[in-house]
């Protein structure tokens, strides 16, 4: 099996791409990665692309061929759709095509546009997330999903508003030097508690704000990155995934997320790294308790005590183990079908030590990523590491 | 939309399902005793094929809720909406909570199922109230 190398990223910023279309986001990604791995784009066979709700947003389907069209491959491409976790898959099967000795050079990324609806018909769109016939019926929204999570939670665990007030905080604090974050802003811990309520106990400042962005990696064998003196100095060491119960009602504990415990387990497994030796984490943080949530199921914090890392200072930027030095979802913006990706080109700059944050972990050599979809109903993990 | 618009998906199963709640509902139970809502042909938990319907408890418990403050364009219900898990044993089922304010909802609430019509979808709306 060969090792996979991610020898280039590209974003675009985050945020309102008003009067954009998604074709032009993703080609600013896929060239910007390109340019950055020093790949030349006739060397890309394949595109792995990541979208959920092109057909609802630009009515557009089919997307995976226009993408690498507009990328200027002359490749095929294939789309996944995983709902938040499309890219994190996307990624997951470039990295399998590689290891199996079938490709050398894969594209992987995504792309959401979203700022083009109003509030009320992104809020329909992500509901197609969940299930038509037991939650969206009845009433469940994207945020009302995780609403029944977070109580949930406190109920077996205690915690309440303010923890998860100073995850939004942390998340904020760090995007404020990323040049790709949608808000690139300080908030305090009031703030997120006076925020209007959306669903109770979530508010206004417990959820990630609506994006649009593109995400783009390159993917090399070690092989082909030798061969052709492809400076690449993180691999993609092991990759996970996780499923679950579609519908929360049908889960046996509403308060954990065993489809990323899972993915987690065999991502750890197949790199060969235990829970400890990681030295940081870009979690799917689309609501602040998604987060809690996440450290424990990636047994980064033992059950009920993820709910306080914030707080304790754990999980800050000068804690033991920084978590979301990009922003985050929350801060940094969540283009539903890009952000798996975004997560990837975040750790691989991080680890790189050319990201705005890199100062921050500047003797990190193991990187966890956690990208998840729905109400964690799919969830995709990555271990990435310093390779040379 | 209404029911005879040709576009509607299928429902079979579902609709049944939600209809009796008015009558106090059933769910599916295997031959080995898991709880599972229609339409079934496996056991989701086992993949028992051995599948019967069973009457739901007249009562459950409210496992989880929140109040909704936005609601989807087109749903046709008018937030803040209360919408719950409720814990009937061996199933739990969601629904919008009648009769009750968010303050007066909490976990461990009774609560029995019933079924009204979304005027805005033409969809069965599951519904709960006090019991
Ligand atoms: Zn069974």
């Amino acid at each position: 099996m060969t090792g996979v190398r991610v020898a280039g990223v590209g974003l675009t910023p985050f945020g309102e791409h008003a009067g954009r279309t998604g074709r032009d986001l993703f080609a600013e990604a896929a060239l910007a990665a390109l340019d950055d791995a020093g790949v030349p784009g006739e060397d890309v066979e394949h595109l792995n692309y990541g979208n959920f709700m092109g057909a609802l947003a630009e009515r557009q389907g089919h997307q995976a061929p226009l993408m690498a069209e507009a990328a200027g491959l002359r490749c095929a491409g294939t789309r996944y759709e995983e709902a938040c976790a499309s890219a994190g898959v996307a990624v997951r099967e470039a990295v399998r095509a590689v290891r199996s000795g079938e490709n050398d050079v894969m594209l992987a990324g995504g792309m959401e546009r979203m700022t083009n609806l109003s509030t009320a018909e992104v809020t329909e769109s992500l509901a197609v997330a969940a299930d038509e016939l037991f939650e969206v019926r009845a009433g469940v929204t994207f945020p009302g999903a995780y609403a029944l999570m977070a109580r949930a939670y406190f109920d077996e665990y205690g915690g309440d508003r303010e923890d998860l007030a100073h995850v939004a905080a942390k998340n904020h604090a760090n995007a404020v030097n990323n040049e790709y974050a949608q808000y690139q802003r300080e908030i305090t811990v009031e703030q997120a508690l006076d925020s209007p309520a959306v669903a109770s106990p979530l508010h206004l400042f417990d959820a990630c704000p609506i994006t649009d962005g593109a995400s783009a990696l390159v993917l090399v064998s070690e092989e082909y990155a030798a061969e052709h003196d492809i400076e690449a100095p993180v691999a993609i060491t092991g990759t996970g995934q996780g499923g679950d119960r579609a519908a929360l009602q049908d889960r046996a504990d509403m308060a954990r997320t065993p489809a990323a415990t899972d993915a987690a387990a065999e991502a750890y497994g197949d790199a060969g790294v235990a829970s400890d030796e990681v030295d940081l984490a870009e979690v799917h943080d689309c609501f602040t308790i998604a987060e809690v949530m996440a450290l424990e199921a990636l047994d980064l914090f033992d059950s009920g005590e993820g709910i306080g890392a914030a707080r304790r200072g754990d999980t800050t930027r000068d804690g033991d183990l920084p978590v979301n030095l990009s922003g985050g979802l929350k801060a940094k913006g969540h283009p539903v079908g890009a952000t798996g990706g975004s997560q990837i080109a975040e750790m691989t700059r991080l680890l790189r030590g050319d990201h705005p944050n890199s100062d921050a972990v500047p003797d990190a050599t193991v990187g966890l990523t956690h990208n998840a979809g729905g109400t964690v109903a799919s969830a995709v993990v990555h271990v990435l590491e310093v390779a040379e | 939309m209404s029911e005879s618009d040709p576009a509607a998906p299928a429902d079979t199963g579902y609709d049944e399902w939600a209809d009796s709640l008015a009558e106090g509902g059933y769910f599916i139970e295997c031959a080995n005793g898991h709880g599972s809502l229609p339409p079934r042909r496996v056991c989701p938990e086992c993949g028992s094929t051995d599948l019967a319907e069973e009457a739901l408890p007249e009562t459950g418990e409210v496992e989880t809720f929140s109040e909704i403050h936005v609601a989807p364009s087109g749903f046709g219900e008018d937030p803040p909406y209360v919408t719950a898990v409720v814990n009937f044993g061996t199933v739990r089922v969601t629904g919008i909570v009648r009769g009750l304010s968010a303050d007066e909802v909490a976990i461990g609430t009774a609560v029995r199922p019933d079924v009204e019509r979304n005027d805005a979808t033409g969809n069965r709306l599951v519904v709960f109230r006090s019991a």
